[in-house]
């Protein structure tokens, strides 16, 4: 079953009439794991853990009384906190760390009878758009392993796609869901903020992270969406607006879909996806959609305004590593400054501390109202321009990335051309609306590439309802 | 923007990080870089335009002021690098 999963209803058929069994889809993904170990995907396998989950399901199956995601086996990224596992956002700095909890998002799975296989390389702290800068190594495209899998969640796209566990969490502050989701072929998801609680999730930049599934069909992300969405209390960000049942989504009638023009005419798209999605804008017309090129105007402003803000916050969250409290400390640590200061620099990689420093520079004396301020108000005209658009338009749609997969090693000697391959993604996470990259492209060397939608705030039925009748495209 | 040690010197200062050698040559030219590159926003005019600050404005709850123990003391001090049976241990902050 593991190997030619589709998705999560024909496997819990597959479950309930006995002929595959939780247990033996963990024993079959553990040893996958085990012969896909150069990919890197998986950080570490909660081998124990998870197979002690998978006999509670089984007996729970048996006994009728198995909850919604019952023995659909997830990995999760390394900056999501389970309970007594340990969790270091791919960085030295938290090493021999263990969570003292479980994450709302980790909790709710595990309530609904899922099981935590492992967890998942990533950009240390989610910091990058390759997965070349975890401390423990890059991560593999399994499509072609001299590629990159796209970042930050590169580990939990590559552990989907190669077949490693049924979905995968990973999280998306300027499109690292979405990026690795359209490099590797599979379906991610970026919710609207503030629709999972980010409460056990370690952070990056609070304004702009969400958590957000990676799987094979469009179903299964909503499936997980519905039993991870809904209020909190331990973070006031997430809404308590009422979970709809995004599962059973279905598009009805004619929609009106946007195309941004900057986009349409970016000049550094690749002619294998300008293709696509051109030829998709045929289809979708064809099928008796209206879909209409709209000025943005603001394309050049979206990655330097993500990178000011989320630097900023970024700057501010990483304060807490201190080498006193928990994680690394350095052995030259001689007085309280050096503890601080040596920890850090130590146990923190080259990617995090730039950012750090950025960070602290655009908040600091004399430089704030130029960058930070001035990003934040940059960012409310990108969300009212967007608010406009969704008065006249259902969705949204761009290219996810300018490209499909590139090599390891290509952008590594200038942080502003890496930058860039957020260019499409950023905008949800700025304006808060959701966004999902739908495995829609393939170019000539057979690398695929996504194709994203975007809708209004917590328009998340109608975006898996358009996604569903978009796969069919 | 011109990225000198100064500079430097003061932001890794407020970030508690240090840059010496061909790592302070290397974090100069990336920040003078980055910096160019987020000087795009100078195209923008923001003029009476209110900076968002809250994605999702008006839309904040607070839950009950209640208090509640999520963690015991010994459980807080389990990823110290350095404890006792009581307390985070730190090198001496204050000689003689």
């Amino acid at each position: 079953m593991a190997s030619n999963y589709t998705n999560y209803l024909t496997y819990r058929e597959a479950l309930e009439s006995g002929s595959t069994t939780a247990v033996n889809e963990v024993k079959s993904f553990l040893t996958e794991i085990e012969s896909q170990k150069h990919l890197n995907a998986f950080l570490e396998t909660f081998d124990e853990t998870a197979l002690a989950q998978a006999e509670v399901v089984d007996q729970k199956i048996k006994q009728g009384t198995a909850g919604k995601l019952a023995g659909m086996v997830i990995g999760l990224k390394d900056n999501l906190c389970y309970k007594d596992h340990s969790v270091s956002v791919s960085s030295k700095i938290l090493t021999h760390f263990k969570s003292l909890f479980s994450g709302t998002a980790v909790e709710r799975l595990l309530a609904e009878d899922a099981i935590i296989i492992g967890r998942l390389n990533c950009d240390e702290f989610a910091m990058g758009s390759s997965n070349e800068k975890s401390a423990f190594g890059p991560v593999l495209n399994p499509v072609d392993t001299t590629r990159v899998p796209g970042g930050s969640s590169g580990g939990s796209a590559v552990a989907v796609a190669a077949n490693l566990c049924h979905a995968s969490l990973g999280t998306d502050t300027g499109g690292s869901v979405r990026q690795p989701a359209s490099f590797t072929g599979t379906v991610g998801l970026k919710p609207t903020y503030g629709r999972i609680s980010r409460w056990g999730l370690i952070a990056y930049a609070s304004s702009l992270d969400q958590i957000g599934p990676f799987t094979k069909a469009v179903q299964d992300s909503a499936l997980l969406l519905e039993v991870m969405a809904g209020g909190d209390e331990f973070d006031t960000t997430s809404s308590q607006k009422p979970v709809d049942a995004y599962a059973s989504a279905k598009s009805e009638g004619p929609k009106k879909v946007a195309v941004l023009r900057d986009a349409l005419e970016s000049e550094g798209l690749s002619p294998a996806v300008k293709a696509r999605f051109i030829e998709i804008i045929e289809k979708l017309k064809a099928k008796g959609h209206q879909v209409e090129v709209v000025d943005f105007n603001l394309l050049n402003q979206m990655v330097p305004t993500y990178y000011v803000v989320s630097n900023a916050e970024a700057s501010s969250n990483l304060s807490r590593f201190d080498g006193i409290h928990y994680g690394y400390r350095s052995e030259q640590a001689t007085d309280i400054e050096s503890t601080y200061v040596k920890s850090r620099t130590e146990g923190f990689g080259t990617e995090v501390k730039r950012r750090i420093m950025m960070g602290t520079f655009v908040l600091s004396t004399g430089y704030y109202d130029a960058y930070f301020a001035k990003a934040q108000k940059v960012r409310r005209l990108i969300q009212d321009k967007t608010k406009a658009i969704f008065q006249d338009y259902d969705f949204v749609l761009t290219p996810t990335t300018p490209h499909a997969a590139f090599k390891l090693g290509h952008n590594s000697d200038d942080p502003v051309a890496m930058y860039l391959e957020d260019i499409f993604t950023v905008h949800a996470n700025l304006a808060g609306n959701p966004a999902i990259s739908l495995p829609l492209g393939t170019n000539e060397e057979g690398m695929p590439f996504g194709i994203q939608l975007m809708a209004p705030f917590f328009g998340e039925k109608e975006l898996f309802g358009f996604s569903e009748e978009m796969m069919k495209l | 923007m011109k990225i000198d040690n100064s500079i430097v010197d003061k932001v890794a200062g407020l970030s508690k990080l240090e840059y010496k050698g061909e790592e302070k040559e290397a974090i100069k030219k990336d920040m003078e870089r980055i910096l160019d590159f987020m000087d795009l926003l100078n195209e923008v005019d923001t003029e009476g335009v209110e900076p968002l600050k809250y994605v999702t404005e008006g839309m904040l709850e607070l839950r009950k002021d209640v208090a509640h123990t999520d963690i015991t003391k010994a459980q807080a001090l389990e990823n110290a690098p350095s404890k006792d049976s009581d307390y985070f241990k730190v090198p001496k902050v204050l000689s003689k």
